[in-house]
């Protein structure tokens, strides 16, 4: 077995220090020796961005990182999001619009969405659909996740929101 | 999904990057690993040791020298889709990198570590051939710079040796006056991409460059490597930019013989995207 | 009923999302138990061979592996039962072995397991293993297969063929379209899809050495059918030795309705070696060994009239079974499609043939909408073929051919029970005019004028939900020869607080949410004092999980039948309270009390205490308000709808944009609208994503090339269009809550309506029809060929 490498990472807050084989993916230190299983795996060539965590302020899919990468690292997952039992405004509107159904790819959604709205508070429904390329939903067709997005846009903005109301 | 064994090194310096190479001869650099750690995924790649690189100091960074853009290697197209001296010199570039991937990808892969891999199907190779970009090496016994016409020399193969790193991305500014902050002043080049529908990879991409001395275009998505339109260059020199001359040179640009095809895109369809490719992206600029 | 909680119909949130929105949910590869091993597996790199000589000793000496396993080790237990033979099937079917025994049928067979103490080490220890293989011919086609001389992948199956149905009348048909003025005549294949749900498939067993108890943990959308199959079928073990749990399911779409080797394996492991195993696969491995959908061959002749009434249809279908026949494979190509070519049209005279084969490739099985998109696919735009040929618009044909409302319920002739309400042209005439019909065609054709294509697809479906009457579809020998029932226990405990235990297992549809909303309406008790519970054989009542359609129709019933007894119960408790008879109670808003007397009433609560505390109750009255119901619907329901897509096709790439698309559904009544929507956008992605960008494609060699998600194109966000829905309401008479069901009419509906747009676009260069899905190439081929041969409109 190749040698372990000592590891020193902030998860949601919380100073972590671990030796890890160099191998282990992101993904699985998060869900494995952490026991954050809110980060999911939905595939194995990078493409469904299930596994979307935040590292030093940016979304990066965590499944295309090693654990040792990180080291030295602040990583904020789906559960570090909500503060002080209160949701963050991209999971309230992924709730108010129904921007969910089975709920495996949310969390890398939320995730994505959060990154996009830190880069840009304003997008327009292309800007987020584009930005959405590397999420993959196969439940919902996306539309109430553009919804959902735009919500807590306008919310992060302080603009007045409304609830989940049906399309007609 | 699981990679087999390696070993793991963190270089904090270039010097200490090329030690490390030196003493796994059979290592491979991990910059933004959004090549390699797919590949490592599928066990297409199996490399006994990683010698990451992504946070060496002298790899990172944009900076202007004269009428030269330099940018660090392992600069993150994120870092240079956000840059200021970017948007402001060669404002296509910042365009043509939103195509690659998603804002994941972006925010990790790295502009070094997409021309040292040398995918036929990236998008950057096609750019900086049609940039006349140069690249600075290093190896044990010094740099060397070399002309972006010789860098990709097969498929997934560059002149980055194996005990070398490609350490910078030299990008010609002389289109543009030195001073120039107005986009009209800045670098005339545009890409047009056909992303395949589920890699997002180019099936098919064409970068040009409108410049003092001529057209410079492009191509990736279809041949061993990114390669040089030189037929639609020559159909172009010395005549009017006008969309008649363009339409009427953008024809059987590349022999699908050269090509590669694949059940959804085969050889033929892809020249033929390279002709429409070609077309779109220098009518955006005439 | 008076009005006050109201939730049904309602727009509400779904209770089930604050934990999934916190990453708090329980998804299978989150379980994690002491001493837990976990399992790889050797897969088939060849699509057909004999397995000569089996190597492991490479893998077991890799330091953490604890056990490799060949298919000969598990002999003792029976190969995967085939649940849903259909009328058909000419020999047994062959069905998997938990791992393959002697020669490979695909690529991605499983060869061997490898057992270790962790995912990296089985992974490693999987490239020990040495298999040696006699490679064979192999045949992936399933018209090609029957053909003489083709590769033969079963002894028992001559020609390939397992099954061979047929429903309607050939005399008629053949009559039909010999006396017809106008004939058209088309192949259309409908492409080989594979279902993608964002979570893969897996499962961890345990195994209690103690007891001989398994425990399985899956990923089922319907654990009580896979603890008979897997008990009674494959070990041979009373039913009560296997527990299943299916804890959240990400998706399932079919693929997870079906018993998979996997679980046999994973339990045989488990047991074998005394400690709890997980398996779980990765994507390429879900691409290679798990079900896929569709890839029907088909030759379809369709006869009418000049004035556009049509008047016969024959088909003739090669449906691709896979390597093996599948759990339920037998039903989707021939009572869930032959029994509906005929769709929202009265045609007189209708024969379909299908014939079951087998190929070199992963099993065929349900996919979201199974078998009805197929039909609904063929129907639609063999409905647009003959309107082209006879020069009439393709809404007015349609038109022409509707059901009429009171032919109602309508035997269609081949076989299905009989349609149970319906009224067509109002939801085509709501389409068209969302769209704005008229104004588009004038659109179009300014656009044509300067070298734009733009193309308008009408797709009118009707679709059967609630797949459930066990009197048909249990019936011996053309049924699935079990019944389809669905099961709802209703609780309500002495705090008054009510606990709902279903059958179903939802995945995404919302039923927590939905039967919710119908038992605090029913009972008149607060949304919020209600719970859900499901997926778990040992809590919940017997039932046949969630596909099909019917969670809500069959499901949702079986609840609301509980509630019904509930309050009958209740009613005789009550009267007793208040010293009445019963039969002068009535139970309304939460309340029971003498006709006329609301005013002294007993609250459900008081009347849960009372049932209790049991020292004062009626005599002959059992204690506690608890009922269960176990719900056979009469019929099936048949929700249908109008949807448009307008397309435009940049004919230089050959690359198609969805530009709008409208839906028209008619799901009958609507418990809540939000997810009613939810289910119809993703429904509608799915048929979309089959007109112009997936495939599973196997080349001639076996070889899958879309073997993951960077070849295979399951689309982004990017790639799809907003929906603009609206609705028409016609409540089903089969059951008392009047809904119809709405999870896959989106997928049955739409990839016709695309397809359709695509041709209507590309009709000036000649082009009368492609096979999906129209990717760039394909469409910038067909213009090519039309431009080569002089058909071109420029
Ligand atoms: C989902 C997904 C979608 C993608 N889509 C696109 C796309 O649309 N277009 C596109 O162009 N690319 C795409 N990519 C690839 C992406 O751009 C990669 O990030 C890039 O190609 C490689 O950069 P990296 O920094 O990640 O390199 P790494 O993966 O770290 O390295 C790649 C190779 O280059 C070598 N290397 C790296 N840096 C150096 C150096 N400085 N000197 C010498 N050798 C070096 C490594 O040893 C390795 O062999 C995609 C990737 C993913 C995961
Ligand atoms: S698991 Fe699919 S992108 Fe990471
Ligand atoms: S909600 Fe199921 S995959 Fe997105």
């Amino acid at each position: 077995m190749a040698e372990k490498v000592r590891i020193s990472v902030n998860v949601n807050g919380v100073q972590h220090e671990h030796e890890v084989e160099p191998r282990q993916l992101l993904v699985y230190y998060l869900r494995e020796t952490l026991g954050l299983t809110g980060t999911h795996v939905g595939c194995d060539t990078s493409q469904c961005g299930a596994c979307t965590v935040n590292v030093d302020g940016k979304a990066v899919k965590s499944c295309t990182m090693f654990a040792v990468q990180a080291d030295g690292s602040r990583v904020t997952t789906i559960e570090g999001l909500a503060k002080d039992g209160n949701y963050h405004p991209v999971q309230e509107g992924f709730w108010e619009k129904h921007g969910l159904q089975c709920g495996f790819c949310t969390p890398g959604m939320i995730m994505a969405a959060v990154d996009l709205l830190n880069k840009n508070p304003n997008p327009s429904e292309g800007e987020i659909r584009h930005a959405l390329e590397g999420n993959l939903c196969r439940c919902t067709g996306y539309q109430n996740i553009v919804l959902a997005i735009q919500y807590a846009a306008a919310k992060l903005r302080g603009e007045p929101v409304t609830g989940a109301v049906a399309d007609d | 999904m699981y990679t087999a064994e390696f070993t793991y090194h963190r270089a904090k310096s270039l010097s200490e990057a090329l030690q490390m190479l030196q003493q796994n001869p059979e290592a491979k650099l991990l910059a933004g690993g959004h090549s390699l750690i797919p590949a490592m995924k599928l066990r297409l790649a199996t490399p006994p040791a990683l010698i990451d690189i992504s946070r060496v100091p002298e790899l990172k960074g944009i900076r202007r020298e004269g009428n030269t853009l330099v940018i660090g290697a392992a600069t993150t197209y994120y870092e240079i889709e956000t840059s200021d001296l970017i948007r402001q010199t060669i404002p296509a570039l910042p365009e043509a990198i939103e195509q690659i991937g998603d804002p994941m990808v972006r925010n990790k892969g790295t502009i070094g570590g997409s021309l040292a891999h040398a995918d036929p199907a990236a998008d950057l190779p096609a750019v900086v051939l049609a940039l006349d970009a140069r690249l600075k090496i290093q190896g044990p016994s010094g740099a060397k710079v070399v002309d972006v016409d010789s860098f990709f020399q097969g498929m997934f193969t560059t002149a980055v040796g194996q005990d070398e790193i490609l350490t910078e991305i030299h990008i010609p500014l002389s289109s543009a006056s030195p001073s120039a902050h107005a986009p009209t002043q800045a670098v005339r080049m545009a890409y047009e991409k056909f992303p395949h529908p589920a890699s997002r990879y180019a099936v098919a991409g064409v970068a040009v460059v409108i410049g003092v001395s001529g057209v410079r275009a492009a191509f990736t998505g279809a041949g061993e490597h990114a390669m040089r339109l030189s037929k639609l260059e020559q159909a172009l020199s010395g005549k009017p930019l006008d969309p008649q001359t363009v339409e009427a040179a953008c024809q059987n640009l590349v022999d699908p013989a050269q090509l590669m095809g694949d059940h959804n895109h085969s050889a033929e369809y892809r020249a033929h995207l390279i002709d429409v490719l070609a077309k779109r992206a220098l009518l955006r600029l005439v | 009923m008076a009005d006050v909680t109201k939730m049904v119909g309602k727009a509400i949130k779904r209770r089930e999302d604050p934990k999934l929105i916190q990453g708090r949910g329980t998804f299978l590869d989150d379980i994690k138990l002491p001493g837990m091993l976990h399992a790889a597996v050797v897969r088939s790199p060849y699509a057909h061979a004999r397995i000569k000589r089996i190597d492991v000793s490479r893998a077991l000496a890799y330091p953490g592996v604890v056990a490799v396993f060949t298919g000969e080790d598990m002999m003792d237990i029976n190969p995967m039962p085939a649940a849903w033979q259909a009328g058909g099937v000419k020999s047994n079917a062959v069905t998997p072995r938990a791992l393959a025994v002697g020669k490979v049928t695909h690529v991605g067979d499983g060869v061997a397991l490898v057992v270790a103490e962790d995912r990296y080490t089985a992974r490693d220890a999987v490239d020990l293993v040495e298999v040696e293989y006699e490679p064979l011919p192999a045949v992936v086609d399933a018209r090609k297969a029957t053909e003489p001389g083709a590769p033969l992948l079963h002894e028992v199956a001559p020609n390939n063929i397992c099954m061979e149905w047929e429903c309607g009348s050939k005399e008629k048909a053949d009559a039909a379209i010999a006396g017809a003025e106008v004939v058209v005549k088309e192949e259309i294949i409908n492409q080989r899809l594979i279902p993608t749900p964002m979570e893969t498939r897996g499962c961890v067993a345990r195994y209690d050495v103690a007891t001989g108890e398994f425990t399985l943990w899956m990923t089922s959308q319907a654990p009580h059918v896979h603890r008979l199959l897997l008990t009674a079928f494959v070990f041979g073990i009373p039913e009560t030795k296997l527990r299943c749990i299916a804890p959240n399911v990400g998706g399932g779409f079919g693929q997870k309705i079906f018993c998979y080797a996997d679980y046999a394996f994973t339990m045989w492991a488990a047991r074998k070696l005394g400690r709890p195993v997980k398996y779980v696969e990765d994507r390429s491995e879900n691409y290679k060994a798990s079900t896929h959908g569709r890839d029907h061959v088909t030759e379809v002749e369709i006869a009418g009239t000049r004035d556009g009434k049509v008047t016969g249809l024959r088909v003739k279908t090669w449906a691709n079974l896979g390597g093996y026949f599948s759990t339920i494979a037998g039903g989707i190509p021939t009572t869930l499609y032959g029994r509906i070519t005929t769709g929202v049209y009265k045609i007189p005279a209708a024969h379909v043939k299908v014939w079951g084969v087998y190929t070199n490739t992963a099993m065929v099985d349900a996919y979201r909408g199974a078998g009805r998109p197929e039909a609904s696919y063929l129907i639609e735009r063999m409905m647009d073929r003959f309107a082209a040929e006879i020069g009439m618009d393709p809404a007015e044909v349609r038109r022409r051919n509707f059901i009429q409302p009171q032919d109602f319920p309508y035997d269609n002739g081949l076989g299905m029970l009989p349609y149970d309400s319906g009224n067509y042209e109002p939801a085509l005439n709501k389409a068209l005019q969302m769209v704005d019909y008229e104004n588009f065609r004038k659109e179009q054709a300014e656009a044509r004028k300067q070298g734009r294509y733009l193309g308008l697809g009408i797709s009118s479906y009707v679709e059967i939900c609630g797949v459930a009457p066990s009197a048909w579809i249990g019936a011996v020998g053309q049924g699935w020869g079990a019944g389809l029932f669905e099961s709802a226990n209703v609780r309500v405990h002495l705090t008054g607080k009510v606990v709902v235990t279903t059958g179903s297992l939802p995945h995404g549809q919302g039923v927590e949410t939905t039967f919710a909303q119908i038992v605090a309406d029913e009972l008149g008790v607060p949304y919020e004092d209600v719970t859900i519970e499901w997926g778990d054989t040992l809590a919940a009542p017997f039932g046949y999980g969630t596909y099909g359609s019917r969670s809500l129709a069959v499901g949702g019933t079986a609840v609301h039948k509980s509630v019904q007894k509930i309050k009958e119960k209740a009613k005789i408790i009550a009267a007793h309270m208040l010293e009445a008879a019963p039969e002068d109670m009535v139970f309304e808003n939460g309340k029971a009390y003498v006709k006329g007397s609301p005013d002294k009433a007993k609250t459900l609560a008081e009347v849960a205490l009372q049932a209790s505390l049991a020292y004062s109750l009626p005599s002959g009255v059992e204690p506690f308000l608890d009922e269960t119901t176990y719900y056979d619907p009469p019929n099936c329901t048949f929700p249908f709808g109008t949807h448009i897509a307008i397309v435009e096709v940049d004919t230089d790439t050959g690359k198609v944009d969805l530009k709008r698309y409208v839906a028209v559904d008619d799901v009958g009544n609507i418990i809540n609208p939000l997810i009613v929507e939810g289910q119809l956008h993703g429904g509608i992605a799915q048929g979309v994503a089959q007109a112009l960008y997936e495939h599973g494609y196997y080349d001639e060699d076996g070889e899958l090339r879309s073997s993951n998600l960077l070849e295979y194109a399951v689309p982004t966000a990017a790639m799809l269009p907003r929906y603009e829905l609206g609705h028409t309401v016609t409540p089903s008479p089969v059951n008392p809550m009047g809904v119809k069901g709405a999870g896959e009419a989106g997928t049955i509906a739409s990839a016709q309506a695309v397809m359709n747009a695509v041709i209507d676009a590309l009709s000036p260069f000649g082009i009368k029809h492609l096979q999906m899905p129209a990717t760039p190439e394909k469409v910038w081929r067909a213009i090519q060929n039309s431009r080569q041969m002089g058909q071109a409109a420029d």
